[in-house]
């Protein structure tokens, strides 16, 4: 469903940066991941989705060389994760869902290492790693051993790890997890520039993070996907028609079956009901409840969720 | 080089860690001058004798606390990390080694400093007697390089305990030809005894390197063995 926005931001649809078939792996008689097929365009922000234990992290592992797949294949750029690990190294990041630094460096060396592995060189390093510093709120603190950091600035700087190599795809694995909201505000503006340039994979539980960044989301539960599309395309599928909220005080069961009358689809609700039709006139809901001498106190166009859509699918709550 | 790059962080954190360092460094040290002090009272211990001992001792807590760092990494996010960047199981093993080897020097030195404060004199090259410790050092490494890679962090000091008996097997404390028997049997099958006997043949009795030849192939051989061991034993880890 990209029209316009995807000119913008470049994503190929050519020659997939990551491509998987019947990726599948299993802990013992657990099938963590099976049969995954999941194919990402070169540009675009891909984003797992699904409640913890439904196979996301496994799914990156793979893809990143760190675990094996039982069965199945993947490549990344081009180069198979089984045959060339060294390969797919070159050119991906991680930042692990676990906060990931060498405690007894500073800011600067755990950045300046990763771009180091990465065959930057020292000044290229430097420039790199003091614009995430920047960007990440740690340049006052900088030369401090990271040990004596809060936890959520050791997890900036972890994801800022993921990024100084400026890799061409880029995997990550509940980026905001724990994060206060300007932090996670921030680092979505990041994500948000990276887009069409970099290929990104991003595991999250937060359906807002999916809903804001993702050009598509795969939703993954019980190690299968059940789900793909834009965050659009899932929102409407599942709600065809409409629905509209009609809050209104003292709204008895008799009102409501009466409302029934003109509308099949009535579900009471906190404090109203929640009508699903292709067209509701607010002057037949009134004619019905003013004569049982109930006001109408505000009618509203209800917004489908990514939530809703994760229910509507799973038959659960992604977030207890 | 990538394999640098990682060295380079690995010998921050040993330089960062005063206590273990101290520890690895100061301890030997210490134990050499305690039992110095005794052999006034026994004979036992010789100084030539005792010297490399001591340092083969100080090689054992390297090895223990380079297996330490290896292995407390793993359980780390952090290493994850690592293991997503092009670093090869040689770069890993090169990386985690080459810091302990400085560490390693340091100590040797400073113990025969100490020995030759407390009467050390030497019969042989002093030149030789280092050549052998340093390949015995890389031998150490190499092993706490294995254990680290293999075994858990709760598993490393039974792994160090292990070691720490058969250097002591092969004759670190005492002279196990005047033991002989099963236990001298022993002993001579691990390269720890024939280290010692290299060192100790240069030392006391000014022996050239044509004269320990044997012994320290047996110590090259083994040294070459557990560096390809290391290398699989970190090949394995890398892929789960």
């Amino acid at each position: 469903m990209h029209t316009s926005d995807e000119s913008e931001t470049h994503i190929s649809h050519v020659d997939p940066a990551i491509e998987a078939r019947g990726l599948t792996r299993a802990f013992g008689d657990f099938v963590a991941v099976d049969r995954l097929d999941l194919t990402v365009a070169r540009g675009e922000l891909l984003s797992l989705l699904g409640p913890n234990g439904a196979g996301k992290t496994t799914t990156i592992k793979m893809l990143c060389c760190l675990l094996r797949p039982t069965c199945g294949t993947a490549s990344v750029m081009g180069y198979d994760i089984q045959r060339d690990p060294i390969g797919v190294k070159h050119v991906i990041a991680l930042s692990p869902q676990e906060t990931a630094i060498a405690e007894h460096l500073n800011a600067w060396e755990n950045l300046r290492l990763m771009a180091g592995l990465h065959g930057f060189r020292k000044r290229e390093a430097t420039r790199q790693s003091g614009e995430l510093l920047e960007m990440m709120g740690l340049a006052g603190r900088a030369d401090e051993r990271v040990k004596k950091y809060s936890g959520g600035m050791k997890r900036r700087l972890s994801l800022a790890m993921a990024l100084v190599s400026e890799p061409q795809v880029l995997f990550l694995d509940e980026p905001t997890l724990g994060l206060d909201p300007q932090s996670r505000r921030a680092i979505w503006e990041y994500i948000e520039g990276l887009k069409g340039k970099t290929t990104i994979v991003m595991t999250t539980h937060y359906l807002e993070e999916a809903d804001a960044l993702a050009d598509r989301i795969e939703i993954i539960d019980e190690a299968k996907i059940i789900a793909v599309g834009t965050p659009d395309e899932l929102k409407h599928s599942i709600s065809d028609g409409r629905v509209t909220i009609v809050e209104a005080e003292k709204l008895t069961d008799e009102a409501i079956r009466a409302l029934r009358d003109i509308y099949p689809a009535v579900r009471p609700i906190d404090r109203g009901v929640e009508i699903e039709a292709e067209a509701v006139s607010l002057y037949d809901i009134e004619d019905v409840l003013r004569p049982k001498g109930i006001v109408v106190q505000s009618t509203y166009q209800k917004q489908v969720t990514l939530d809703d859509v994760f229910l509507e699918l799973t038959g659960k709550q992604l977030r207890e | 080089m990538r394999s640098l790059e990682l060295a380079k962080r690995n010998m921050t954190e040993v330089w960062r860690d005063p206590v273990s360092l101290g520890l690895t460094i100061v301890l030997p040290v210490l134990m050499l001058v305690v039992l110095q002090a005794l052999s006034g009272v026994d004979d036992f211990f010789e100084t030539a004798s005792l010297t490399p001992g001591v340092v083969l001792f100080g090689f054992v807590m390297l090895m223990f606390s380079a297996a330490m760092t290896l292995s407390r990494d793993r359980e780390n996010a952090f290493f994850s990390r690592l293991l997503t960047t092009p670093l090869t199981p040689n770069d890993f093993v090169t990386g985690y080694s080459l810091p302990y080897l400085p560490v390693a020097i340091l100590q040797a030195l400073l113990i025969f400093a100490v020995a030759a404060v407390l009467g050390l004199e030497t019969a042989g090259n002093l030149a030789l007697v280092f050549f052998v410790l340093l390949v015995t050092a890389v031998l150490f490494i190499a092993l706490g390089m294995i254990t680290g890679a293999v075994f858990t962090l709760k598993q490393v000091p039974f792994v160090y305990m292990v070691i720490l008996l058969l250097a002591i097997f092969g004759g670190a404390w005492m002279d196990i030809e005047a033991i002989g028997g099963a236990f001298q049997s022993v002993g001579n099958v691990f390269p720890f005894a024939h280290a010692l006997a290299a060192a100790r043949a240069v030392l006391i009795d000014g022996a050239d390197l044509g004269a320990i030849a044997t012994d320290l192939y047996w110590v090259l051989g083994y040294t070459a063995v557990v560096v390809v061991l290391a290398v699989a034993a970190f090949r394995g880890r890398m892929l789960e």
